[in-house]
């Protein structure tokens, strides 16, 4: 009897609920050092990235203007259908080089992040919202809204937990989002894009390309349709970059370095409302 | 007979005030001469009378300045605590108004705004702020529930000539009052108030250091921005500039906060309370002179009652007194500097050329100072430049919607996000309207409010951050 052979997946990118091959046909190799496996990785154009802003923009009104309700019950799903499949991000984080021990607890974590976000999407708003006791006869409230288009640049040195802190806060807040993935362990960003893509969230509000940083930081940076760019890492020269290039259209810069996503104190309310913009009405009171 | 209605004059008198003919730079406490010794001139813009000489702070004084605010930091404000911190905060909101009158007097003269606003809007907002304010220094643990404000270390504030005095209160007190000490520079053609201000610093006592004021234009600025013993920037301004800072400081890992300009779309419904609308359209335009970043400069008036408003708001335009600024009758004072001035004129011949029909009110103008009657344009499209751009003038843009999706896709086609107004009696169609216009603040049924406690600031290229309220103290603190 013949051993059977594996039906080895595509790993193409996640664009507006669909799941394209990157436009340009490039590709970048990745390679398992332990056991030699490679990987052709879609190597994400700046078309692949206008397409995906144009998704998100897309996507942006239909996710703000869902209850928080909503929002919070399609993040726990992300958590539920995360939590069905361990075993297969298990696998992929062994192979990009974690041990099994290690692969456990950061399903775990990443899985209890989003459930921790999920509770958080109702109840942001009541922490960062205000009533003005205005010296005048108005009456002022303040709230906060989501930035809109959010660009994100992962960690690059986590494959899962990295990616989803960044994912779970950004769209918790009702902004829509176009994550880079990490290059150096890109394989459980697409897989969570399948994961993502059955849990009720509507495509085109997370977009996820892989791809060289070198070639894409400066598209996600510069682009005049983003309203803010969350870059987690610490390279000078990439934070550098990324903040000039904010300066185009005042898009804003959140930078998160030196980070242990292990860590509990990587997540908290904070960075839900990096991404929000605070509107403040007035109106008067009186017959 | 016809009855003669015009207004006797009602000149405040300016004769209790004093203004320094010299200015020197308020650096640890005392005034100094810049290392250089330059001085340049302020002037009143309503008559081009000089009022002062004002010393010009250049890298060598900036650098005096920013080493006496670090080290009144380290050595004294970052140790105090926190409730005495409050107490110097106060102790200046009170001088004030103590002093309120002359402040008042001083602001119209050096920038051309009427002496009804500076005594009646700005100079009680500033009291306010710093009272406001100090009442925070030692609250902080209440105000980010989960963290820990720390200061940021020291700040460089830089502020515009449109509300010179409110503009350094909204820098200087939330700082103060989150532990931080400052270096600040007025506007090159609004500098006495800050001058005054610092007189009133002394007074109070506040340790040499912890604010520092020092005058200079955009190369004294820039020093200040680039310094690298700043920890956080400040500044109030227009977009152009305001993304030059950002530039400037990508990759120093500064804190900023910018407040830039606007294009406010001011939206009237046909079931408006008409003539409260047409105050609210005047007030939003017209006020200071439309020096107002957040002015409501597009008018959005819904198609069957447009002809009834712009027919009601050219006869309110033309009881407009634009005068003498310390007129207590004047509604409209000078524009600020003559350089303005020529930027309004253009923008006024750009309209005119771009097609569309004007309409200014009748007045007449003095003969000395820089003076521009109120404006407005009808036919004009969101295409047009005098839509799209900021005039910072009297000069409004009309147009007319019939529906409140295309207004809304209207009022949002425009990179800046300051400010909107919307009129209408139905409350669920305020809260619609107000929700989906994307700007950081919102007035519905009344325009260009202002309150200490009311966080303000801008969405997409109008800027980053809050001020005011307690969105107001975190560009001020990191949280930990």
């Amino acid at each position: 009897m013949s051993k059977r052979e594996d039906i080895k997946k595509t790993y193409k990118l996640y664009i507006g609920g669909k799941f394209p091959r990157t436009e340009s046909g490039r590709y970048i190799k990745w390679t398992d050092p332990k056991t030699a496996t490679t990987v052709n990785i879609c190597r994400g154009s700046r078309k692949d990235f206008r397409n995906a802003v144009v998704a998100a923009r897309e996507a942006l009104c239909g996710w703000s203007s869902k209850t928080a309700y909503n929002r919070s019950q399609i993040l726990y799903r992300i958590g539920e259908m995360l939590e069905g499949r361990r075993s297969q991000f298990m696998d992929e984080l062994v192979v990009q080089g974690s041990t099994k021990k290690v692969a456990e607890k950061e399903i775990d974590q990443s899985i209890d992040r989003l459930i921790y976000y999920a509770g958080w999407a109702d109840k942001y708003q009541q922490i960062f919202s205000r009533v003005n006791p205005v010296a005048l006869p108005y009456f002022n409230f303040s709230y906060p809204e989501p930035m809109g288009v959010v660009s994100a640049v992962a960690p690059n040195d986590s494959s899962l937990i990295g990616l989803v802190s960044i994912i779970a806060p950004i769209i918790a807040g009702g902004n829509t989002v176009v994550v880079l993935a990490s290059e150096e362990n890109p394989l459980c960003s697409i897989t969570f894009a399948e994961v993502l893509h059955t849990s009720d969230i509507p495509g085109g509000v997370v977009n996820i390309l892989t791809g060289h940083r070198s070639e894409l930081v400066e598209q996600f940076s510069s682009h005049m349709d983003v309203n803010a760019i969350v870059y987690c890492g610490n390279k000078p020269e990439e934070i550098k970059l990324i903040q000039e290039n904010a300066a185009l259209n005042v898009k804003r810069p959140v930078v998160y370095s030196d980070e242990n996503w292990f860590d509990k104190n990587t997540q908290d309310p904070y960075r839900i409302l990096n991404t929000l913009e605070t509107k403040t009405t007035w109106h008067p009171i009186g017959v | 007979m016809k009855k003669d209605w015009s207004y006797s004059p009602a000149p405040e008198s300016a004769d209790h005030i004093q203004i320094n003919k010299k200015n020197d730079l308020f650096i640890d406490g005392k005034f100094i001469p810049s290392k250089k010794g330059n001085y340049f001139e302020t002037i009143n813009p309503a008559n081009e009378e000089k009022l002062a000489d004002v010393a010009e702070a250049d890298q060598s004084d900036v650098d005096k300045a920013v080493k006496a605010a670090r080290t009144a930091y380290d050595k004294v404000w970052s140790k105090m605590d926190p409730a005495e911190r409050g107490k110097y905060i106060y102790r200046i909101a009170r001088l004030i108004q103590e002093r309120a009158r002359e402040f008042s007097i001083i602001e119209t003269m050096d920038g051309g705004k009427p002496i009804r606003e500076s005594r009646d809007i700005d100079i009680p907002l500033v009291s306010a702020h710093f009272f406001y304010y100090a009442g925070w220094a030692d609250k902080l643990e209440y105000a980010f529930p989960g963290k820990k404000a720390v200061p940021v270390g020291v700040a460089a504030q830089i502020i515009p000539w449109n509300f010179p005095l409110l503009m350094a209160a909204w820098k200087i007190a939330p700082a103060l009052a989150t532990g931080n000490t400052v270096i600040l520079k007025p506007a090159e053609t609004t500098p006495l108030t800050a001058m005054k201000l610092a007189e009133i610093i002394q007074e109070a006592d506040l340790p040499p250091g912890v604010v520092n004021i020092i005058n200079g234009d955009g190369k004294t600025g820039q020093a200040m921005v680039d310094h690298l013993d700043v920890n956080k920037i400040a500044f109030t301004g227009s977009t152009d500039v305001g993304k030059m800072i950002m530039k400037s400081v990508a990759g120093t890992g500064k804190k900023y906060t910018l407040e830039l300009g606007g294009k406010a779309a001011n939206i009237i419904f046909e079931d408006a309370a008409i003539d409260q609308a047409v105050e609210g359209i005047v007030n939003g335009i017209f006020f200071n002179q439309g020096h107002v970043c957040c002015a409501g400069s597009r008018l959005f008036v819904q198609e069957s009652v447009a002809e009834t408003v712009i027919s009601k708001l050219k006869d309110r335009m033309e009881t407009l007194i634009v005068g003498d600024p310390l007129d207590k009758n004047t509604d409209i004072g000078a524009i600020n500097s003559k350089m303005q001035l020529d930027k309004i004129k253009m923008y006024v011949d750009i309209g005119q050329k771009e097609g569309g029909s004007i309409h200014q009110s009748s007045c007449s103008l003095p003969e000395k100072g820089y003076w521009h009657a109120p404006t407005i344009f009808s036919d004009v499209s969101q295409s047009h430049r005098i839509v799209q751009e900021e005039i910072f003038g009297p000069v409004l843009a009309i147009q007319t919607f019939r529906t409140v999706d295309e207004v809304i896709t209207k009022a949002n086609n425009t990179p800046y996000g300051l400010s909107g107004g919307v009129w209408t009696d139905k409350g669920a169609k305020i809260f619609q309207v107000s929700k989906a216009i994307r700007s950081g603040v919102l007035w519905a049924n009344t325009f260009n409010k202002f309150d200490p406690t009311s966080p303000f600031g801008g969405y997409k290229e109008s800027g980053i951050g809050r001020e005011g309220g307690l969105e107001g103290l975190m560009p001020y603190v990191s949280l930990v």
